[in-house]
């Protein structure tokens, strides 16, 4: 199994999750974040205080696949994240050592 | 309709014998007064409401939504808090120490527990209105004037500090101004005999310098907070500051126009020349932004009507409307000045701009209203013989400018030696400042073991 940990702008969320519906991927964990990579920020200005800000909102998403549809899964992924310019994120793939559904107890491949 | 009732009146007047015409005039006479002593009182306890309004939730709102997350609730209280503390200070004692006559300075003890302050009206004041609508009217201004300052010493102030700083306060500088502006024999007062006839219809001086350079003497002795200017301290909700600076606005309509005492023509000059003060100043500040950050921002727009109502605060009941615009562009863009480029110039830590905005502005503003005051506004100052007096400069009357000078500068002095001496005190009796985990941890946790906002609630 394995643990995909996507970073993306937040505008493209709702054409991730739609595409990973689209190939029975239903099962993931978003949460917002700050962060940057090689994207600049922006300056903002509050009554005369200038303040550049560089950590720029993005949205992570973590999934937990099998590893036959690990292929298939990132690159749905990261069309469907795609802009071509920077700041489009990246995308990060772990070797997941367990996984378990808590309402049965199910383990492995067949919790996921 | 009046000329029928007057004509039916007259033919049945006519038609009676003298006594009862007499008494007829007489229970009119009384109906009329009765009449505009109820559009007073109802006006003057609605002012009382809008100014009460601008402290909670208009001052609470606006302040805390430029302090960081951590510290919304702790200056919330620091504007809550007073509507409690100021009320009982002002039965107490308040009153009776602006309002009842005794010294230039200060008044006696006449009223103190509200004594005599009953319905009956005081004519000194307000001859239509109960004396007690006139009492809740003032305690309003008495329980902003220490929250304003708040805004110095914002995130890093000791609430037990607080509460004595305030009650201090309220009795060493804003009682004494008070009466010397306001009060029947003080030093300042144009309507009742002062020495030096200071025009400030609403509170230039006696809210907005006394507050406003008490700010700035309370930053210079607290110190900066920990980590300005490195550490980017930005507004955590500018969207609450816009909700308390529209009630800011709403509520000044009680503040100014309720300063004519009267649901009269002169409230209805104040509340325009308020009115338009605001929209001007917020343009004034807004202009100089986009001219020289290039974006005009919101915190500009509403830090510029804030200026603009402090300025117009003494000038209100005085000066025409055109005046009034003339003067809200300009207080946008001293206050504008005052705010970003004299303030870190200086390198102190003004965390809300209360010095910037009320004691600048408010400093403006007195002056000024030398300038552009005109009996054509308001004829309420006459001489002995019953003839209209000139106001300011535009009346033929430049040494009214001399005159808002020295009130002025009574209030400058008064704010900085008092306030020094009561930071001393307070420093002694309970510390002013937060320690600094207690400063890093923030207010809300530290003082008021709450947190404002618990989204997982």
């Amino acid at each position: 199994m394995k643990k995909i940990e996507a970073i993306i702008q937040p505008f493209k969320l709702e054409p991730v999750k739609e595409a990973l519906k689209n190939i029975g991927i239903d099962g993931m964990t978003i949460t917002e974040v700050r962060g940057h990579g090689r994207q600049k920020g922006h300056k903002e200005v509050y009554r005369g205080q200038e303040y550049n800000v560089d950590l720029l909102p993005k949205m992570k998403i973590e999934l937990v696949v099998t590893d036959a549809r690990l292929n298939e899964t990132v690159k749905t992924l990261t069309e469907a994240a795609r802009t071509g310019k920077i700041g489009d994120g990246k995308v990060f793939v772990y070797d997941v050592a367990e996984a378990i559904r808590i309402r049965n107890d199910d383990r492995g491949e067949a919790a996921l | 309709m009046k000329l029928w009732t007057l004509f039916v009146f007259s033919a049945a007047a006519m038609a009676q014998t003298p006594q009862s015409v007499d008494a007829k005039l007489a229970a009119l006479d009384t109906a009329v007064k009765a009449a505009q002593s109820a559009g007073d009182n109802a006006w003057m306890l609605t002012s009382a409401a809008l100014v009460l309004l601008m402290t909670g939730p208009g001052l609470a709102l606006f302040y805390s939504g430029l302090v960081r997350r951590k510290n919304v609730l702790g200056t919330m209280m620091h504007s809550f808090i007073l509507m409690a503390i100021i009320t009982v200070l002002w039965a107490l004692v308040g009153y009776s120490l602006v309002f009842a006559e005794g010294s230039p300075f200060i008044g006696d003890l006449r009223y103190v527990f509200l004594r005599g302050v009953g319905l009956a009206p005081n004519p000194d004041y307000a001859a239509t209105i109960p004396q007690q609508t006139y009492m809740v009217y003032q305690l309003m201004f008495a329980i902003i004037t220490p929250g304003l300052i708040a805004g110095a010493f914002a995130e890093r102030m000791k609430f037990s500090g607080m509460v004595l700083f305030t009650i201090l306060w309220a009795l060493i500088v804003y009682f004494p101004m008070a009466h010397m502006v306001w009060g029947k024999g003080g030093l300042l007062n144009a309507a009742l005999g002062g020495k030096f006839p200071c025009l400030d219809f609403a509170g230039g001086t006696v809210v907005h310098i006394t507050s406003g350079v008490s700010a700035l003497v309370c930053a210079l002795y607290l110190g900066k907070r920990q980590g300005y200017p490195q550490e980017p301290m930005k507004p955590h909700s500018l969207v609450l500051s816009v909700i308390g600076a529209c009630l800011l606005w709403f509520g000044w309509f009680g503040f100014n126009a309720g300063s004519a005492v009267a649901a009269s023509g002169l409230a209805t000059s104040a509340f325009v020349a308020t009115h338009f003060g605001a929209a001007a100043a917020a343009l004034g500040w807004i202009f100089m932004e986009w001219i020289r950050n290039g974006k005009p921002s919101v915190l500009g727009g509403i830090s510029g009507c804030v200026a603009g109502l402090v300025a117009i605060t003494p000038a209100s009941g005085f000066v025409e409307p055109f005046p009034a615009l003339l003067i809200g562009f300009l207080a946008g863009i001293v206050c504008y000045f005052m705010v970003t480029m004299v303030k870190s110039k200086f390198g102190y830590d003004d965390s809300l701009d209360a010095f910037g905005v009320h004691g600048a502005g408010g400093t403006f503003g007195a002056i000024i209203t030398g300038v552009f005051a005109t009996n054509a506004i308001n004829d309420s100052f006459k001489d002995s013989a019953g003839k209209t007096l000139p106001l300011g400069w535009v009346d033929g009357n430049p040494g009214q400018v001399i005159n808002q000078l020295i009130g002025t500068v009574i209030a400058w002095v008064l704010a900085i030696v008092g306030t020094l001496i009561i930071l001393k005190v307070c420093d002694a009796i309970t510390g002013l400042r937060v320690d600094k985990d207690a400063e890093i941890e923030g207010l809300d946790l530290s003082q008021h073991g709450e947190e404002g906002y618990f989204f997982e609630a």
